[in-house]
């Protein structure tokens, strides 16, 4: 795909996707409910008394570390595990106890799953011919498909006869044709290198939007959760620690875990040192002589012990004193540089010995950088920069 | 190993091959023999295999044997398969030690003790003696090997495939035919084939379930060889030779094409 193409799928899907928020509208009814499921295997809990909505249309993303339960929550939703406790419904229908093949859900699998010893073209003809499709009908819709992946010229091939890229666009393909209600993608874009990783995500967000389905994405990748989600969850032990749009699970994260899993983040341990309304005051451990100021309602009270999180872009390096007095300033020495071609990365030795890592971007194509290692720095941030966490 | 073979090797090889083959080869080079006694060389004849095929009684021990072991190894691949199917994917059903086991009694129990059982059996419902009975018999000890070949493939076999198939909406039953069997039809049919050679060449048991009316070939030879070696016995045992030396051939062949269809696939892949 041409970047002119990528651009203009961009905006269109960003025009729709502003306005798309119906988890904000109590009148919306939720296309899939996970109703206090709980899934265990044995002793173990996979799933832990999970609640969550998903609405029609909606791309929603399961983030978390491995294990943490995503792939259960997926196959709990496509019939392959039955939860132990509570109840799935989709469209108003619980699901319990519906087998698979009769459910309105298609899933890509994490390891494809491809028939070997079927061709491309018949995999993904395969759902087609269970519905019993007309053939003319069938040879269409593959078709459209192949050329949806880019594979045409490989209908014939057999699934060992393709590399791993291949495979993972004829089990896209696949889940695809039958046209589901839900697509369940189980990490989907894996295999891809990043530049075809990034086309297959507009892809993915051109045919959402295009053919009006739901997807549940899982992804490891939180980079490409933001970029197709309208909404995220962040998953740990089974739980769902935290779930909203990207943009707030970035900017807002609602506890330690959500700010650290998601993104690069420094985090100082801090005590409240006062509170007013709609600001808070702290001393952090790391700086004890600079109390800081963060423009933030914050539930916690005075003398409570908190954290504050800071995104490295947020922060600024400088040789000189910042002249805005209202910002925050620490001080410290460079103690290793990492240079990443677009953004430099300073780390910053405070002076008891906590690092904090600022990115700065390569403005010119300066080699030698004024900011050297050992220099001594300002490492300044606005009051709106950091975000206080009490969890 | 361009350095070619020591002389340590080489004999080892000849010993070893010498050792297998040449009591084979005395017995080929004397089924060509004219002569009525099986040790003196008189000259290269076909007349033994002429005469084999007249002789009534062989050729009907033949045709038992052939049908025997065709309708064995078909039953004991479809309950064996099952057996195998069972006991890979059901992971934990109370008897599934005890069942597990059991289908693998036959695999080390005595042949002997087998088909005494199983006449004591035949006997005790009063079950005819004959064609069936050796053909319930065979089935019985080869349902274990077949259950054996299968269930060793069925354990690679990635479940997601069948869930795959569920999915996009096809029945289990269904899916059992168009997705698990092609994929695991390799190994049911080798299965078939150890069914069949095994139920092919069996004495023991047949001689101890069998009645009047149904005698198979191992058991004919048997007991001619008892009255002496002919060299008809010879021509027989020829032809069952070429007849298994031809199947290993071709299964190996097979093995091979496919060895090579692989590689020519990943050579397309990683190229493409
Ligand atoms: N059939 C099963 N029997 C027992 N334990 C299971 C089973 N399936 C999953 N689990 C366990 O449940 C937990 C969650 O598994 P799950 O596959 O949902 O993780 P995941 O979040 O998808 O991880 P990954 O990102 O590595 O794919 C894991 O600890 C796993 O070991
Ligand atoms: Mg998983």
């Amino acid at each position: 795909m041409s970047n002119g193409v990528a651009e203009k799928t961009q905006k269109t899907i960003g025009g729709i996707r502003r306005k798309f928020a119906p988890w904000n509208d109590p009148q919306a009814v939720p296309l899939i409910r996970y109703q206090n499921v709980t899934k265990r295997f044995g002793e173990f809990t996979a799933v832990d008394n999970l609640s969550l909505d998903i609405y029609e249309r909606e791309f929603f993303a399961l983030l978390g570390p491995s294990g943490c339960g995503k792939t259960t929550l997926m196959r709990m939703l496509a019939g392959f595990e039955e939860p132990t406790e509570g109840m799935i419904t989709l469209a108003g229908q619980n699901l319990v106890g519906t087998p698979p093949y009769k459910r309105q859900t298609n899933m890509m699998f994490q390891s494809y799953a491809l028939f070997p010893h079927m061709s491309v073209w018949d995999n993904i003809a395969f759902g087609l011919k269970q519905d019993r499709m007309e053939k003319g009908a069938i040879a269409a819709r593959v078709e459209e498909m192949l050329k949806l992946v880019k594979l045409e010229k490989f209908a014939k091939r057999k699934p060992h006869q393709l590399s791993g890229g291949q495979r993972q666009r004829v089990a896209l393909a696949r889940s695809l044709a039958k046209r589901p209600k839900v697509l369940l993608l189980d990490e989907p874009l894996g295999a891809l290198d990043k530049k075809l990783r990034e086309e297959t995500q507009f892809e993915l967000m051109d045919i959402q939007m295009e053919l009006g389905m739901t997807f549940l994405i899982v992804t490891h990748d939180q980079e490409e959760a933001m970029t197709v989600a309208d909404r995220i969850a962040v998953m740990n032990h089974g739980k769902l620690v935290q779930v909203d749009q990207p943009a707030v699970i970035y900017e807002q994260p609602n506890s330690r875990y959500v700010a650290d899993f998601v993104g690069d983040v420094n985090i100082l341990d801090a005590k409240v040192e006062a509170l007013a309304p709609g600001a808070v005051t702290l001393r952090a451990e790391a700086a004890p002589d600079m109390p800081i100021r963060v423009a933030q309602e914050c539930p916690a009270k005075v003398g409570d012990s908190v954290a504050l999180a800071l995104r490295p872009e947020k922060l600024r390096v400088e040789l000189d004193p910042p002249a805005d007095p209202s910002v925050n300033t620490l001080t410290g020495t460079i103690w290793d540089i990492g240079y990443l071609g677009d953004l430099s990365i300073y780390h910053v030795e405070l002076p008891n010995g906590v690092r904090v890592k600022a990115a700065k971007p390569n403005l010119t194509r300066m080699v030698e950088r004024p900011i050297t290692w050992d220099d001594k720095v300002y490492v300044s941030f606005t009051p709106d920069a950091g975000v206080v966490l009490t969890s | 190993m361009r350095k070619g073979l020591s002389w340590f090797n080489t004999t080892s090889i000849a010993l070893g091959f010498a050792f297998l083959y040449i009591p084979i080869i005395l017995l080929v080079i004397y089924s060509f023999n004219a002569s009525r006694l099986v040790t003196v060389w008189a000259g290269f004849s076909f007349h033994w295999y002429v005469q084999l095929f007249h002789n009534q009684q062989l050729l009907d021990a033949a045709w038992v044997t052939l049908r025997v072991a065709f309708l064995t190894a078909t039953i004991a691949t479809v309950l064996g398969t099952m057996a195998a199917i069972t006991l890979t994917r059901y992971g934990r059903f109370i008897g599934r030690t005890l069942f597990s086991g059991m289908v693998y009694a036959p695999l080390v129990m005595p042949e002997v003790i087998t088909g005494l059982s199983l006449l004591l059996l035949f006997v005790a419902i009063g079950l005819d003696r004959g064609f069936w009975t050796i053909t319930l018999a065979h089935i019985t000890f080869t349902m274990c090997f077949v259950s054996v070949v299968v269930q060793s493939r069925l354990v690679t076999f990635d479940r997601s495939l069948e869930e795959a198939a569920l999915d996009l909406g096809c029945t289990p039953f269904r899916t059992f035919f168009v997705i698990t069997l092609p994929i695991i039809l390799p190994a049911v049919v080798s299965g078939w084939m150890l069914a069949f050679t095994l139920s092919l060449d069996d004495l023991v048991i047949a001689s101890f379930t069998t009645g009047p009316g149904a005698t198979t070939l191992p058991m004919r030879i048997y007991s001619q060889v008892r009255l002496g070696v002919t060299p008809e016995i010879n021509a027989a045992c020829t032809i069952l030779i070429a007849i298994v030396t031809v199947v290993v051939i071709i299964a190996s062949i097979m093995t091979k094409r496919q060895e090579m269809e692989r590689q020519k696939a990943e050579r397309l892949a990683a190229a493409g």
